[in-house]
């Protein structure tokens, strides 16, 4: 059995192990929408932990993050883990035990719910339906293309026979579908319950497997020190997060060399992050709060004090999960084969892959395999809550909401549900066959932006009496015309690949459309009439 | 304490921005953590303790009720399965 096949077979193991839990948890399902939808409201601290973590963390965190490092170096962490360090806990404090809160109270099972009753406006759960599907879609499209590059990565010289275009390995289409397959199965076998359950496992896998890795790559690389100081030597500037004169300087006599024939690494160029780029970010942690797949893990929670360990730890498992990827991505810029080739080759298509072959090339066999199966875990623990967010929402918002109670059985509406998750993976996995070179990174980014431009909406339902249903609207409309014109322009302009970050008026551009969707959100709110006293007092009036 | 809180996330902000290792990665933490990548796992700790000190100190009153009430059944809406 070679490395390949091995990997293969470790790999297949993981899945057969989630389906397992998928089917050991449908013994506990209770046959109510509650218990499918929000596990009968009975998740404890150290579980609704797990499953908040392993749902936000996905292969942005893990392929994405040393993806980004190999190409930007070592400002994404400040960029992304310091940033949602803070304010993801702010967010699970202000906007989660209040809607957990208000979810207790009134049996909401969707944002949705809440925002309906909150603005008083049935048509705005119809103008929400589409923009969260929406950009829950290019979620769910980080995780395929991640899982699926990982494992076409890994898997080489398995089968050299059957799939001569990837050198053996499981090619990145037949990837994509497994792992899609696998994850719809156990959500319909276990429903959130099945999801949290696997997550926590998940999770674990994905935070222990991924110090086991950075240990190991470490270890190849001569120690971490030696690690560090050969990037120094060769790419400085991605140690820090300016670049200087004297990094030019480095640069091109590393790149004369290279181009001499007396170096076998070709150099980075150095990285500049602007003070106010490195800032904008700050606004991107803010999309936690419309997170409709988090959400409905919130509502899961059997009490409000569960979601302290999660205020508390949240960051501590970001630095954990983070900061071993990050290195190992900055490592790769300098890392070297005991032969003395380059571990990343000098012309590569796609840095989505730096990870995968950091492993398949510096650790040892099994160990590949099973670092492969702490990837697919971070990235199928948010797959899974994705999948049963979608059938959710369309159970509840759409199909329970609009159609007459007795007009369908129980069991037609759950399979309604189903099929419409299983229509939004197909053209998820379509998707990622045509976008496979994507910066996972890059999408990331957009699709954050994306909810953090809804994330003012539930700040004023929560706190701000004073928004109305057609502040409501204009929050909404904004977020989706400014993001989508945005996102248009970018797209003809840099295609989310390169090293090239897309800037308007030198922000990044999450930093305009949470102003705009503001901004519209509240004059038209000032413009317009208050909301009724009824409506204030169910949100607002003191809980007896 | 609520006051202290917010000053705390303001000096979380204020720190995160980092310019005094913009242009250096040295000192190595451990031999191996350039000091700004180092900077910013202490603010991820530092996030940790200011999470930690709101929930001890600033817990909403609301949801103790909702809390309290959790006994009882939760309305769900067309509970269908």
């Amino acid at each position: 059995m070679n490395s390949g096949q091995l990997a293969v077979g470790v790999i297949a193991a993981y899945l057969v192990l989630l389906l397992a839990i998928g089917v050991l948890s449908n013994r506990f399902f209770r046959g109510t929408a509650a218990d499918y939808f929000v596990a009968s409201r009975g998740i404890g601290p150290f579980v609704l932990l797990m499953s908040v973590f392993g749902t936000t963390m996905t292969s942005f965190a893990i392929i994405g993050s040393s993806a980004e490092a190999f190409t930007a170096g070592i400002g994404v962490y400040g960029k992304m883990v310091s940033w949602s360090g803070i304010f993801h806990s702010v967010c699970f404090f202000l906007i989660g035990v209040r809607l957990w809160a208000f979810g207790k109270r009134y049996g909401y099972q969707t944002q949705i719910q809440f925002f309906r009753d909150r603005f008083d406006s049935d048509k705005l759960g119809l103008l929400l339906f589409p923009a969260l599907v929406g950009l829950v879609v290019p979620y769910l499209l980080m995780g395929v293309i991640g899982a699926a590059t990982a494992i076409e990565s890994i898997t080489v010289g398995a089968f050299p026979a059957l799939f001569e275009a990837t050198k053996g390995g499981i090619p990145f289409w037949l990837a994509g579908a497994v792992v899609c397959l696998v994850t719809l199965t156990y959500v319909f076998f276990g429903g959130v319950r099945g999801a949290a359950w696997a997550n926590t496992f998940q999770t674990l896998v994905f935070v222990v497997l991924g110090i086991v890795t950075f240990a190991v790559i470490a270890d190849r690389l001569g120690g971490p020190v030696a690690a560090t100081r050969q990037v120094a030597e060769l790419n400085p500037a991605h140690l820090k997060l300016g670049a200087t004169e004297a990094d030019e300087q480095v640069f091109r006599q590393r790149m004369a060399e290279f181009e001499a024939g007396t170096s076998k690494i070709k150099p980075r160029h150095p990285h500049e992050i602007p003070p106010a780029v490195f800032f904008t970010y700050i606004f991107i942690p803010f999309s936690v709060a419309m997170f409709p797949h988090l959400f409905q893990h919130w509502l899961t929670a059997r009490s409000g004090k569960s979601f302290g360990l999660v205020v508390v730890a949240h960051p501590l498992l970001m630095m954990l999960t983070w900061l071993p990827c990050v290195l190992i991505g900055v490592w790769a810029t300098a890392a070297l084969m005991p032969d003395g080739s380059p571990v990343i080759p000098a012309k590569l298509d796609n840095a989505n892959a730096v990870l995968p072959m950091m492993v398949n090339k510096l650790a040892p066999t099994v160990i590949g395999g099973l670092l492969v199966a702490g990837v697919l875990a971070a990235i199928m623990s948010s797959l899974d809550s994705q999948f049963i967010c979608l059938g959710s929402i369309f159970t509840n918002d759409i199909v329970n909401h609009y159609i007459e109670k007795d007009r369908l059985s129980d069991r037609n509406v759950l399979l309604l549900g189903r099929m419409f998750t299983v229509i939004v993976a197909v053209v998820t996995y379509l998707l990622a066959l045509l976008t496979r070179q994507a910066s996972v990174f890059r999408l990331g980014v957009w699709c954050f932006t994306g909810f953090a431009s809804l994330a003012p909406l539930v700040f004023a339902a929560l706190y701000w009496k004073r928004v109305t249903k057609a502040g409501a609207y204009a929050c909404v409309l904004t977020a989706w015309g400014v993001g989508a014109a945005l996102f248009i322009w970018a797209y003809a302009t840099t295609e989310l690949k390169g090293d090239q970050e897309f800037l308007v008026w030198g922000v990044m551009p999450v930093a305009i459309n949470v102003a705009a969707a503001t901004l519209a959100m509240i004059v038209v709110s000032l413009l317009t009439r208050p909301p009724p006293r009824e409506t204030l007092d169910k949100f607002f009036a003191p809980a007896k | 304490m609520k006051y202290v809180i917010y000053a705390l996330l303001l000096l979380l902000i204020v720190l995160h921005q980092d310019f005094w290792n913009w242009h250096r990665y040295e000192p190595l933490i451990f031999g191996f953590i350039p000091v700004g990548l180092a900077h910013h796992v202490g603010i991820s700790l530092a996030a940790a303790v200011v999470g930690g000190l709101a929930v001890k100190y600033c817990w909403p009153a609301g949801v103790d009720v909702a809390d309290s009430a959790r006994a009882a059944n939760t309305p769900e809406r067309k509970g269908r399965a």
